[in-house]
């Protein structure tokens, strides 16, 4: 697909213009894009094969597969991937639904929308610190104005330790995350509902569908797309994501929270143990590559895209 | 408003709609808006009552809701006894730093990947959504290593360079769907009347790249102001912590300082609010053009 005619050029010679002008545009972009990033990934990759220790980096030599065998071999890994497995399936479903609804709602026309729209946004783009900060300060077992509701209405007897209870503590992180994520869906989506021609929703009601068999005939295969990138960058981000264990639980009580980029940082930072941290992060990327390769795989088969 | 427009298609002949159905409906999204918005905003709320309590208020059983007295006292502490306004600071500057370096860069680089003929085009693109695969915590420690190399540790320019970079995939990606939305047409008819490839660019795409443009910060600033392991790994001091660091810091090892913090809080969240404000628009119609070539 030739998607330039000849550029008419008078001063230089237009071939090599063709090819000057575009490597000159994507140079900045490219040379970032490798020095911080590629360079530091094919190191990161290198010190999964060596023993590389922080206080004495000269000391490091090839270990060839040691560290994956070590990082197997640690039952701590299998159950920060049970948890991941949670936290990334019921935190992107939760936001996927709740937000496919909010983007419904916010597509009709009512007082003060633009006004809504900003303002409900406003959870995603708050740092992820404050987020935690916030909800740790409702879900104080003390002080927690989460508590005081429940017990007013009557759900809860007495004030519950949400965040340091092993069977609360990984479905409050989940709550929160969904919380922070639905607007992001929401958004994704609503500009995509925002991109589908009147004509057609207007043709299909002609026809004689109903509202909701325009959603589910009409509109849903038109946002296949957008619902599946959404999905995916939402999953990829979500499975890094570590900050509220970071802040408000610190992996624990036990392991109860801790998922693996939680699990990769402890291993490398907290007991040095940097080869094996970063042997656990490359899995895990490695992993969710290949859910996502599956996932494309299966939409493809289906002809969703 | 009645939202009344909305059914004056003359659809309605085919089924007819009684009213009372209709009426059940705006009712019916009034409460789901108002709940959404409860849901989304209340933690805010909490947080402003808070750090209007003077400290007697905040730690009572039963939870009181409202404050008593109302003290500033919070804020006050906050900008006299602790460096939060240099972390705001630091924070400002890592933000418009990165987001005006990566909007300049995607915009070009999207620009050749939109409108030149690039070899594998399809494989850059899918290589830009690769790069979000890769954990922080895995790139954490040689980026470390690096910064420390060539002496950008806690420094501005450190931190605006690695989010520039890790921000600049979803931005480039963004932005060449918006760019192949836009008829190649234009800047064909332009160049016939003298343009040539910047000129065109500048004169006939930016304009209508504007909504694309606000979408693509918008997600540039977002990622900067709230990134959090990178900033609390290269910055170890005061010179250059940013604001997500910087909250941290003030919980302390067996006391938490809430009203300090939730003083805070509510002016780290403040520019959030404006810069939403500004751009709620045009961040729906820039991701209604990029965001759905998927």
């Amino acid at each position: 697909m030739v998607r330039t005619s000849a550029p008419r050029s008078r001063s230089l010679n237009p071939r090599l213009r063709r090819r000057l002008v575009p490597a000159l545009l994507l140079a900045p972009a490219a040379l970032l894009l490798v020095l911080v990033i590629g360079y530091p990934l094919v190191r990161a990759i290198l010190l999964t094969f060596q023993n590389f220790n922080m206080l004495q980096p000269s000391r490091t030599t090839w270990v060839g597969l040691q560290n994956f065998v070590q990082v197997f071999h640690n039952p701590v890994f299998w159950i920060a991937m049970r948890n991941t497995l949670v936290w990334v399936a019921s935190a992107v479903s939760l936001q996927l639904v709740f937000g496919f609804i909010g983007a419904l709602l916010l597509n009709q026309t009512f007082f003060g929308r633009d006004v809504v729209r900003g303002v409900l946004l406003i959870p995603w783009a708050t740092p992820s610190v404050l987020v935690a900060l916030m909800w740790m300060w409702m879900l104080d077992g003390n002080y927690g104005i989460v508590n005081e509701l429940l017990v007013r209405v009557g759900i809860l007897k007495t004030f519950f330790p949400f965040l340091s209870s092993p069977h609360t503590a990984l479905p409050t992180l989940i709550m929160i995350d969904v919380w922070q994520g639905i607007p992001f869906f929401a958004v994704m989506l609503l500009a995509a509902l925002q991109a589908i021609p009147l004509e057609l929703e207007q043709a299909a009601r002609v026809d004689g569908a109903n509202p909701a068999q325009v959603l589910w005939h009409v509109k849903v295969p038109l946002l296949l797309p957008t619902i599946l990138i959404t999905t995916i960058l939402r999953l990829i981000w979500t499975a890094n994501y570590m900050d509220l264990m970071f802040v408000m639980t610190n992996g624990g009580p036990g392991y109860a929270t801790t998922t693996m980029p939680f699990f990769a940082y402890t291993e490398a930072y907290r007991r040095i143990h940097f080869s094996t941290g970063a042997t656990a992060a490359f899995v895990q990327a490695l992993l969710l590559g290949l859910v996502i390769i599956v996932y494309i795989r299966i939409l493809r088969r289906q002809q969703v895209v | 408003m009645t939202g009344a427009s909305q059914r004056s298609t003359g659809l309605g002949r085919t089924r007819p709609r009684p009213r009372f159905r209709w009426r059940w409906g705006r009712a019916g999204l009034a409460v789901a808006i108002l709940g959404w918005l409860t849901f989304a905003l209340g933690p805010y709320v909490w947080m402003f009552l808070t750090s209007l309590k003077p400290k007697s208020e905040l730690y009572t059983s039963p939870v009181q809701v409202l404050p008593h007295s109302v003290t500033f006292l919070g804020y006050k502490l906050l900008f006299t006894t602790t460096p939060f306004l240099r972390y705001f600071l630091n924070s400002a500057i890592v933000s418009a730093g990165t987001v005006a370096l990566a909007t300049v860069a995607a915009v070009l680089a999207a620009y050749a990947l939109s409108r030149f003929r690039i070899p594998g085009k399809t494989y850059i693109l899918i290589g830009l959504l690769v790069t979000q695969l890769i954990p922080s915590v895995l790139m954490v420690m040689p980026l470390f290593l690096t910064l420390r190399t060539i002496g950008l540790l806690n420094t501005w320019w450190g931190l605006i360079l690695v989010d520039t970079a890790f921000a600049l995939p979803f931005t480039t990606y963004l932005l060449t769907g918006f760019m192949d939305a836009v008829p190649k047409q234009l800047d064909e008819a332009a160049m016939i009347d003298g343009c040539n490839e910047i000129t065109a660019f500048r004169w006939v795409l930016a304009p209508l790249l504007v909504p694309g443009i606000a979408a693509s910060s918008t997600y540039v600033f977002i990622y900067s102001w709230n990134e959090f392991v990178y900033a609390l790994t290269f910055t170890s001091t005061t010179v250059s912590r940013t604001l997500p660091v910087g909250l941290r810091t003030f919980i302390g090892e067996y006391l938490i300082r809430w009203d300090l913090l939730t003083a805070g809080g509510v002016i780290s969240v403040i520019p959030t609010i404006l810069f939403f404000m500004l751009v709620q628009r045009n961040l729906i119609a820039g991701l209604t053009a990029g965001a759905v070539k998927g």
